[in-house]
């Protein structure tokens, strides 16, 4: 339970994550349930919600920030499979898979695109680090994800041309 | 884009002059001889595509570029049209008001049948294809034509072809001066220039086809009518023969005809024709 | 109305592999109709995927996940004749679920 609440800032509802922040504690959410701050039964019951300040972001930094609260590494551990040049920017596949242990989540950004972060997933204990998806792309742009494992977020990122512009995204 | 599509000109232009000889010619002379003109269409194909296998130009674009063909793979593993196919499904299977259904109008119920559409119809003396059979069933039966290109026609048609894939296209021209007539008028729609951009279909199908144009690659006449109807990433739907026809009109700054229009029959005659013999892989799915 | 979802889920031992994919507009807010208009957003917002009570997956989506969206994943856990229950809100506040047997 305090798992999902620590892993991602942004799955703690907008408006108590408004206050945490505004407490200087965005990334302590857990050490806010620790210390009896938010009662825990509450916690456990609300569902994750969906990060809407995250995907109002415009640029790549903005919308980490948003939704991890951190910065991020590259990794080569993450892989990434994208066509080098789209068939169609309304309908481009992309594959995350890494082989880091713990993965919690793992999100996809299109910096290009004119709202950055376009999926992110969340990962219960026991599922599978690796997803794929279909994505739309405004125009090229290089498509990057980031995974969450233990806490710490690891990226890598392609260049995926587009030709046919999947009319914004 | 004009630029762009002045130097696929200009390499058709080329591929043309290079190729004039393996091509059926557009004047061909008084004799109209389809088996002949078939022989040598298929084998230009093989010879410009080697090691594509005939099925598999059913596949257009995914045919020619290894790099289209993986994201295709990757979309197949759960395609877009399996929405419309089952409404096709459901559409084919639901009665009519007067309690037949589409089974009641075609041979086999229907079923497998595809790969012999369009036929030439000695009574009537015209081309047949699918979705206007489709379209006179429902009106022998008391039923309000569909609208043709997309929709409920589309997901019939997407339905009619998955009960036919792996039947390779029979398209039979009967020894019939109208049904020659009908077929040499398909042949010259494909041959001939058109529109502002002084375009035939062969220019870029034949001679161009495998090149990319703007964010396409050309898919070879060969096999071309296939997959449909197809859902096209870029219309973000389905879409039958004569959609596609419809748009492939307007690439070129030509006025499209009709959906249905005699010589749209007439061209997708010839071009079944031209593909008899690679096995039908409809619905399918485009870019 | 059949259902907006599909879903293949096939056990291969102890892992689960999962698509599906979603009949859903996916309307970016960025695109014009015939009109020259814009069409507003419409696109799904979160899609849950529960297997024996448990959520396996979840996601959080924007405008650039592409009209009928598809997803794959896997998960332990899951056996041959297990329900695995889907469901997705999107941001006119519609939904739409589905319980689809393990395979
Ligand atoms: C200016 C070039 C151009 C001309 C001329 C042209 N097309 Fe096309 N056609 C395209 C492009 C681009 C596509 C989409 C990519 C592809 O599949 O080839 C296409 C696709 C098609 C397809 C679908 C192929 C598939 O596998 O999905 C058919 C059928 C077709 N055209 C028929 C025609 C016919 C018939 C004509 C003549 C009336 C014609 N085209 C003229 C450019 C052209």
């Amino acid at each position: 339970m305090s798992r999902a609440v620590s892993s991602v800032s942004g799955e703690v509802s907008a408006g108590r994550r408004l206050v945490l922040h505004a407490l200087g504690l965005g990334g302590m959410a857990a050490l806010a349930v620790a210390a009896g701050l938010v009662p825990p039964a509450r916690a456990a019951e609300e569902a994750p919600a969906w990060p809407k300040n995250a995907f109002a972001q415009k640029d790549q930094a903005h919308a980490l920030d948003a939704l991890y609260g951190k910065t991020l590494e590259a990794s080569d551990k993450v892989s990434l499979d994208v066509p080098e040049i789209a068939e169609n920017g309304a309908v481009v596949p992309v594959s995350v898979t890494t082989s880091l242990p713990n993965v919690t989540s793992i999100s996809v950004l299109i910096p290009e695109n004119p709202y950055t972060l376009a999926a992110s997933y969340r990962l219960p204990e026991g599922t599978e680090p690796s997803v794929s998806c279909r994505l739309k792309m405004a125009k090229t742009s290089d498509v990057v994800v980031v995974v969450e494992s233990a806490g710490k977020l690891y990226g890598a990122k392609k260049q995926v041309k587009v030709t046919l512009g999947g009319c914004g995204g | 884009m004009i630029g762009r599509i002045g130097s696929i000109y200009r390499a058709a232009a080329a591929a043309a002059l290079l190729f004039t000889s393996l091509l059926p010619a557009a004047s061909a002379g008084p004799r109209i001889d389809p088996a002949g003109d078939q022989r040598a269409f298929q084998a230009y194909f093989e010879r410009a595509f080697p090691g594509v296998a005939l099925d598999d130009f059913a596949n257009g674009p995914y045919a020619v570029n290894k790099e289209m063909r993986k994201q295709w793979e990757e979309i197949m593993q759960f395609p877009p049209y399996d929405f419309a196919l089952d409404d096709g499904k459901r559409l084919f299977e639901a009665p009519f008001k007067n309690g037949k259904s589409y089974a009641d109008c075609f041979p086999d119920r229907g079923i497998g049948i595809r790969q012999s559409y369009p036929y030439f119809d000695l009574r009537s003396g015209e081309v047949v294809t699918l979705d206007l059979a489709i379209n006179r069933c429902r009106e022998q039966n008391g039923e309000k034509p569909l609208p043709y290109e997309v929709g409920d026609m589309a997901a019939i048609d997407a339905y009619m072809a998955s009960t036919s894939r792996g039947k390779p296209f029979d398209i039979r021209i009967p020894d019939d001066p109208r049904a020659l007539a009908a077929y040499e008028n398909g042949k010259k729609f494909f041959y001939e220039r058109r529109g502002q951009l002084n375009f035939s279909c062969a220019s870029c199908h034949v001679q161009a086809a495998g090149r990319r144009m703007r964010g396409d690659i050309l898919a070879p006449a060969l096999g071309m009518l296939a997959s449909f109807p197809i859902y096209r990433s870029d219309w973000g739907s389905m879409g039958t023969v004569d959609r596609r026809f419809v748009s492939c009109n307007e690439q070129v700054r030509s006025l499209p005809l009709k959906p249905e229009d005699e010589a749209y029959r007439d061209l997708e005659y010839f071009l079944s024709y031209m593909s008899n013999g690679v096995a039908i892989a409809g619905p399918g799915t485009r870019p | 109305m059949p259902s907006t979802i599909r879903v293949r889920a096939v056990a291969h031992g102890e892992s689960t592999e999962v698509q599906s994919l979603i009949q859903h507009p996916m309307d970016s807010g960025f695109v014009k109709d015939k009109e020259g208009k814009l069409i507003p957003p419409h696109y799904i917002e979160v899609v849950s995927f529960e297997c024996n009570g448990k959520t396996v997956f979840t996601a959080f989506w924007g405008p650039a996940v592409s009209k009928d969206p598809y997803l794959k994943f896997s998960f332990k856990g899951g056996r041959k004749g297990d329900e695995l229950k889907i469901s997705w809100t999107d941001n006119e506040g519609k939904s739409d679920s589905i319980a689809a047997k393990i395979l």
